[in-house]
């Protein structure tokens, strides 16, 4: 499809939020016109016939790596809190999360 | 100057008591404050814990005990590598003030080999970049030019090593980011095979793809911290049990009746003639050592930036989740609730190239979209791959240039897509999971440093060692340094 847009105001806005990105409206526009740069020029992916060609997800072939199930030292509680940008005691605190009139 | 030294160098002093340590230390320290002002190459500068792991090399000399090869020499590290109480931001805003609670492996092998970490260095953020452009603190300068970019993501850790701000530096790439910029600042830098060094500990960007590296001022040093890094980890599943050879034994090898490929496709329209001419006349230079050269072909070389722009930012996508603002970095205030208060802080704490390559990755992978993309990627990642196997059937490595041009000027490349096609050499290897290096094989007439680059088989670096090695002994690009001066 040349010359039409690959992707619209509304795809970027669905595709944001499917990102947990909050844009403003100035990066949305430019998000547009660059994400419909790069998709035109990935398109020419679609000119190569794959049909019997198997995906690749890892150039070095590798199946379940297992290991032994032995308990061992991990970091303690308080290592793991201190980056932390809010905590209340030993939990991460979080604004709410059930929306207005959900609960009960 | 022992900052002009290399590491084999600077070992060998510390070895016959001709050096300690806290000298080199205090020297690298000196050189960084007085001209990493310039060059930018440092995010964070650790002098303290630096002398004092120098002070504890000292002794081990004294006592004639030294650790390993690398025992007491400073080096620096990519900000992507935790590094336990010290910020790690990987140039992004949203870790600002990280402090990771653990080392990640290849920091705890340079420490257990007793060098001395001087600090961290400048990228693009989240790797994501081929200027340093993309770094949420500040853009690097090449030093041999400092309006000109050092290259990216890596290139705080190439411009060190160029600029002798530390001895050796180590980087990482997912897409060009060690051989680009080593290529840009005229330094030896190694992609080792995916799979040969732990990534445990290292920020992830993609990972079927990422891998930790080593920046040397020879190949020799590039040689020797990818020998102390390397091996098997059992905290990274994708790391290799496969035994590391002994890469200093390889250095010694010459390398006659080794058979060299030149891909066609690497020689296109659009290459620097200035790049052209170098990388041809280091061909006949090889030539001239026995090496035996022959053409081949790598016929989707052109469709590998495509596949790499949907597989890395659908794994980014994916990798990058986990910055949500509840377990660490930054948090936006001010959220109505959790979804609100995950986009507010994504929002505000990526930057413009990082949010591109989220909303691409996610797109690529979202309902409707993930066969014609994501699963047309994969299989086009298969006819990559296959490119490079059957032209190892006939040739033991590849030589090529690693970039179409030379380093380019701050702000020259607004746009994200001429951005990218400056990887086109660099990134079929990543998708192949293959070793590379690129090392300086020549200058423009301007001055400005020319990459070549060596593409091996799986594993074997020690071949593409040997190829470097051979070469570098028959020239003398690594001997040059750029034109800096200490500010009176």
């Amino acid at each position: 499809m040349p010359g039409e847009p690959k992707i619209t105001m509304g795809d970027v806005e669905h595709v944001a939020r499917l990102s947990r990105l909050a844009l403003t409206d100035q990066e949305k526009e430019r998000m547009r016109r660059e994400l419909d740069g790069i998709l035109s020029y990935i398109d020419k992916l679609r000119a190569l016939d794959t049909a019997d060609v198997p995906p690749t997800s890892h150039a070095v072939p590798m199946t379940n790596v297992m290991r032994e199930d032995e308990p061992r030292p991990s970091l303690s509680q308080e290592e793991m809190l201190a980056n932390a940008p809010e905590r209340i005691g030993e939990f991460f605190r979080v604004p709410k999360i059930i929306e207005e009139g959900v609960e009960g | 100057m022992l900052t002009g030294l290399t590491i084999h160098e600077l070992a060998a002093r510390f070895r016959s008591g001709a050096a300690t340590p806290s000298q080199a230390t205090r020297e690298y320290l000196g050189r960084v404050a007085a001209l990493d002002p310039q060059v930018k190459a440092y995010l964070t500068v650790t002098s303290e814990t630096a002398l004092a792991q120098a002070a504890e090399a000292d002794a081990r000399f004294a006592a004639k005990a030294p650790r390993s090869l690398l025992d007491g020499v400073p080096v620096a590290l990519k900000d992507v590598f935790c590094t336990r109480g010290v910020e790690t931001t990987c140039g992004s805003k949203i870790l600002k003030g990280f402090r990771p609670p653990y080392d990640a492996t290849v920091v705890s092998r340079l420490r257990e080999a007793g060098t001395v970490m001087l600090g961290k260095l400048n990228m693009d953020e989240f790797a994501m970049g081929s200027s340093t452009e993309n770094s949420a603190f500040f853009t690097t300068r090449n030093p041999w030019d400092l309006a000109r970019v050092p290259g990216g993501s890596s290139g705080g850790s190439a411009a060190a090593v160029a600029a002798d701000l530390a001895a050796g530096t180590l980087g990482t790439d997912t897409g060009g980011s060690i051989r680009q910029p080593a290529a840009f600042c005229g330094t030896v830098g190694m992609k080792p095979t995916y799979g040969r060094v732990s990534r445990y500990g290292l920020i992830a960007f993609a990972s079927s793809l990422d891998q930790v590296g080593p920046f040397g001022k020879d190949v020799a040093d590039a040689a020797l911290l990818l020998q102390t890094v390397a091996g098997h980890d059992p905290m990274d599943s994708t790391s290799a049990a496969i035994p590391v050879p002994d890469y200093a034994r390889a250095l010694r090898q010459d390398v006659r009746g080794l058979r060299v490929g030149i891909p066609d496709e690497y020689f296109i329209d659009g290459l620097d003639p200035e790049v052209e001419a170098a990388v041809r006349g280091a061909i006949d230079t090889l030539r001239g050592l026995g090496v035996k050269t022959e053409s081949v072909s790598l016929p989707h070389t052109e469709y590998g930036l495509a596949a790499y722009y949907v597989i890395a930012p659908a794994e980014a996508s994916s990798n990058l989740a986990r910055y949500d603002g509840v377990k660490y970095g930054l948090r936006e205030p001010r959220a109505r609730d959790l979804i609100d208060m995950y986009s507010r802080t994504r929002g505000a704490g990526f930057g413009a190239e990082v949010k591109r390559r989220v909303m691409l990755g996610t797109y690529a992978l979202s309902a409707g979209y993930y066969d014609a993309y994501y699963g047309q990627a994969q299989k086009v990642r298969t006819l990559v791959l296959r490119d490079f196997q059957q032209a190892f059937e006939r040739v033991d490595v590849l030589v090529a240039p690693t970039t179409p041009s030379v380093a380019f000027t701050m702000g020259e490349r607004e746009d994200p897509l001429q951005m990218y096609l400056n990887d086109i050499f660099t990134i079929p290897v990543n998708l192949a999971g293959l070793p590379g290096l690129s090392m300086p094989a020549g200058f423009t007439q301007i001055g400005l440093p020319i990459g070549l680059q060596i593409i091996g088989q799986a594993f074997a670096e020690a071949t593409i060692l040997r190829v470097a090695k051979a070469y570098e002994a028959a020239t003398s690009w690594h001997e040059r340094k750029p034109p800096l001066e200490t500010p009176r």
